[in-house]
């Protein structure tokens, strides 16, 4: 049995614990918003936040997050429903086109501005390697400096 | 990827003749023509409902892969409504078959997405909806009133009576609009100069829905008593299952049932790709476990030879043979004779994989006398043609649900996934969501086809190309098509009417068929992305070559506005002069000609794709071997940009596209099984590869849209390679690049 807390609800999770979180999140818990893309932690598109950090929950076994505290996309947003200064940013810049990968890259944007609040392009260049099929790296790109200014406040709502 | 009409329906254009006299009917959703009332008196047709507080819901008839057409077909019809954009939402509907006495018929239109025609074949039928909607409304409104309808006209969401002074919200009388009979002809469709949301920036509709993790995708069906499964796929192409054994599947928990999925008679038209073993289960890991602890024997494969290398090796030794004249213009074999120089060069195109984020999947439930499927598809009549194959259920008792889509780029024209959802699920009974993993979709695609390409150009003392000519060696996209002979298989892979044809007197294009076990399909702007290369490539070594400024070489080809007849998809006319505006733009915004530093370098190129023109100028620096692109200006003419925020994406997105595949990748084989598996072999590109400094331009035509989905690719990698050379004298003749720059 794995208890973890997501988006602020406790829950616990008695089937296999090498059970990727990413599948546990998405078949368990029909929560599915956290993208499954490829299963290896290249693509990111499962990206999700474990006590405050970005991590591939496609390769991250459920059983290694007990106790821990999840954040999804669903939970990213202020419980008032207020966007979170990444998510407003990706609006301005109205990032998506087919969209899929955008929760995570939503979910590595929010940490990456934790470690780098006012990065360059280099930061940027070094440090996101979200893979978006669709190539909206020039959007993401304006977003994130745009949220930078929106003066994310690095922690999770 | 042009025909995506369905075969037995109609196209869009005979769809509009078929209902001349009854068109205003047609174009509304006729409620007798679907055989059923409409659902709501709020509905005026089929896509437009208005809400008491004058919100409207438009229906969206396309599958949305990321092109905006969610958006872009709603902003036509709200335009021509007159409504308020913000007031508008978007519900996205189903396939639209209808039973007719000679076969079927789309209530909704020809439905399907491919060839970027999403917008373009819809331009019409959507104005026309809003503009018949808005009429019935002034209808209303006149009755009403008592006046006649000549004194009524509208503001946004407002029928306003100017003699009475009178204004009715729209709200209060779509009831009575619905109930009216529908006029025999659209009314007159609004100026041009008149639009407010379209050719306006407009925001994608469902950009909020999507940023807070609200947006379904296929892959997030869920639905009651759901089960979850998976396949193990031959891993040499074209393998069939000789036994297997699934106790230790069976073992593992969750585990529901395996079995056998029979896949097709070997160079017969496919309905599925590959044979292979399902596992169904109670969560997809579960499936994915059992599928792991199968152990299957597979028969030999026809296809266990097949090899990459020797492919490359027979697309060689074709060309030293004289393959299929396609096109002979003028007199070739003099031209090249008189010419005062001669260049020769082969170019390789790899065979490359769509790789879409959103893994193949697809919900089914079969019934006995009915049939469900929810799925990620740019062809729904595709999928409901799979799901009737497969179940051997009448077309109009499968209903056909589609999701947003997590990418197409032509992968979703193939609806193979389709078919295997209803197999599982018509095998088990149970209502069933099947997954593919990352290396199911790198390993079963069907691939943008490999080619080597060999181009002759005579050049006379003026330094002007006289003979010109591609030769081509390469497996076509027609794979496995039925009534599809030999002789016409190069129509897929060269494109007779592209440039230089009628621009060069003497032209030949010779195709060579070769095989391979790969499977090929369309590719995003299918043999555009090959042939721009080639060909602007060429071009830049024809104008070293002969000492002549590559951009004043192409200038002088394409010269002023003409419409050269041009009889492919795109057509019917092509316009160089278009690819010369646009070429002589990005190269002024990049200061080409300007002097660089060694190791720097500016390539450009320019192409017109399904009759979409784009440009690109690059400006890179290679040092020790690194390459790093250091700015982008991308140029598209769309005639009409119907949704300007959609078409940067797209041009954007377009460039990114081409660059990643020219950078990084390729699809190989070796006995018979696929190399690469996943994005750690496959590697799309990252943020880091794409400069900050990246421009994107429209340049406004006319009053005629084109598609823009395609258009951004072909000319990115060869302004890209252009660019090397000029940075460097290296010359890249094979795709991808990789590591060619290190040695």
């Amino acid at each position: 049995m794995t208890n973890f807390t997501i988006n602020t609800k406790s829950v616990s999770f008695d089937g296999d614990e090498n059970t990727p979180l990413l599948w546990v999140i998405r078949d368990a818990l029909n929560m599915t918003g956290t993208k499954f893309g490829c299963g290896i932690g290249q693509c990111g598109a499962c990206t999700v936040h474990i006590d405050g950090r970005a991590r591939r929950s496609c390769i991250t076994p459920v059983s290694t997050v007990d106790g821990q505290t999840i954040t999804t996309i669903e939970g990213l947003a202020a419980p008032d429903g207020e966007l979170h200064p990444v998510q407003q940013a990706w609006l301005e810049h109205d990032v998506p086109q087919c969209g899929y990968c955008q929760a995570g890259q939503i979910m590595a944007t929010v940490d990456f501005l934790k470690r780098y609040p006012k990065p360059s392009d280099e930061d940027i260049d070094n440090n996101m390697t979200n893979i978006c099929r669709c190539g909206t790296y020039v959007r993401i790109r304006k977003a994130i400096h745009r949220a930078a200014e929106l003066n994310a406040p690095g922690e999770d709502s | 990827m042009s025909a995506v009409a369905d075969k037995v329906g109609m196209t869009r254009r005979r769809f509009l003749i078929a209902g001349s006299g009854v068109a205003g009917s047609l174009v509304l959703g006729l409620p007798a023509f679907a055989g059923a009332p409409l659902d709501s008196d709020r509905l005026i047709g089929f896509f437009v409902q208005i809400e008491t507080d004058g919100s409207v819901i438009i229906g969206s008839n396309q599958p949305e892969i990321g092109q905006g057409v969610r958006t872009a077909l709603p902003m036509l019809v709200a335009e021509e409504l007159d409504v308020d954009w913000s007031m508008v939402s978007v519900r996205q509907m189903p396939l639209g078959i209808v039973k007719t006495a000679d076969g079927y018929d789309w209530k909704y239109g020809v439905q399907g997405v491919g060839g970027s025609t999403g917008l373009t074949e819809n331009f019409d039928h959507m104005r026309q909806v809003g503009r018949t909607a808005r009429g019935q409304l002034i209808k209303a409104a006149a009755k009403r009133l008592g006046v006649p309808e000549e004194q009524c006209s509208t503001r946004p969401g407002v029928v306003i009576c100017s003699a009475l002074g009178t204004e009715i919200p729209y709200g209060e009388l779509v009831s009575e609009a619905s109930r009216l009979p529908l006029p025999a002809e659209s009314p007159a469709l609004k100026s041009i100069d008149d639009y407010r949301i379209v050719g306006s920036r407009q925001k994608t509709i469902d950009a909020r829905d999507i940023v807070t993790g609200k947006t379904r995708y296929g892959v997030d069906t869920v639905a009651a008593e759901m089960r979850y499964a998976v396949i193990a796929r031959a891993p040499v192409l074209n393998a069939t299952v000789r036994s297997f054994d699934d106790r230790d599947a069976r073992k593992v928990a969750g585990v529901l049932d395996v079995f056998e999925i029979k896949g097709p008679e070997l160079d017969a038209p496919y309905l599925i790709l590959a044979s292979g073993v399902a596992v169904v289960a109670t969560s997809t890991w579960a499936a994915m476990q059992g599928r792991d602890a199968l152990t299957i024997e597979w028969n030999e494969s026809p296809n266990a030879n097949d090899n990459s290398q020797a492919f490359w090796r027979e697309n060689e030794n074709a060309l030293k043979e004289k393959g299929q004249v396609v096109l002979d213009d003028g007199d070739f074999d003099a031209a090249m004779e008189s010419a005062e120089k001669v260049v020769v060069r082969q170019y390789r195109v790899p065979f490359v994989s769509h790789a879409p984020l959103e893994p193949q999947n697809c919900y089914a439930f079969v019934e006995e006398d009915r049939c469900h499927i929810i799925a990620p598809t740019q062809s729904p009549s595709g999928s409901s043609r799979s799901a009737a194959a497969v179940t051997g259920l009448p077309r109009e008792n499968i209903r056909v649900d589609m999701t947003r889509v997590g990418g197409g780029f032509g992968r979703r024209l193939t609806t193979d996934y389709v078919a295997e959802a209803a197999m599982v699920s018509k095998h088990t009974g149970w209502p069933i969501k099947l997954q593919w993993s990352r290396e199911d979709d790198v390993k079963n695609d069907f691939y943008r086809p490999g080619g080597l390409h060999e181009m002759h150009a005579g050049v006379n003392g003026n330094g002007e190309i006289t003979a010109w000519a591609q030769r081509l060696a390469s497996a076509s996209k027609y794979y496995r098509r039925p009534d599809m002979p030999d002789e016409n298989l190069f129509g897929a892979e060269l494109y007779v009417d592209d440039f230089p044809r009628r621009i060069i007197d003497n032209v030949r294009m010779e195709y060579f068929h070769n095989t391979i076990g790969l499977p090929r399909g369309s590719w995003r702007a299918p043999a555009h992305t090959a042939n721009a290369f080639v060909i602007q490539s060429f071009l830049d070594e024809v104008a070293y070559e002969t000492g002549q400024d590559s951009l004043q070489l192409r200038l002088k080809l394409l010269g002023e506005d003409r419409e050269l007849e041009y009889g492919g998809h795109g057509g019917e006319t092509f316009n160089p002069g278009r690819l010369s505006r646009l070429l002589t733009f990005v190269a002024e915004q990049i200061g080409y000609g300007q002097k660089l530093q060694q190791g720097r370098g500016i390539g450009i190129a320019t192409h017109c794709t399904f009759g979409g023109y784009a440009a690109h100028a690059m400006e890179v620096t290679v040092a020790d071997g690194k390459l790093r692109i250091e700015r982008i200006v991308a140029a598209i003419d769309c005639g009409l940009a119907v949704h300007p925020n959609a078409v940067e994406a797209q041009l954007q997105g377009g460039t990114i596209d081409g660059i990643s595949t020219a950078l990084g990748l390729e699809i190989t084989v070796e006995n018979g099984q696929v190399q690469q598996s996943n994005f750690h072999d496959y590697p799309l590109a990252k943020i880091a590869a794409i400069p900050a400094l990246f421009e994107s331009h429209i340049l406004p035509y006319d009053d005629k849209p084109t598609g823009v989905g395609e258009m951004g690719i072909p000319s990115a990698a060869p302004a890209l390679t252009n660019a090397i050379f000029a940075a460097t004298g290296i010359r890249i003749r094979s795709l991808p690049i990789a590591e060619q720059l290190e040695s």
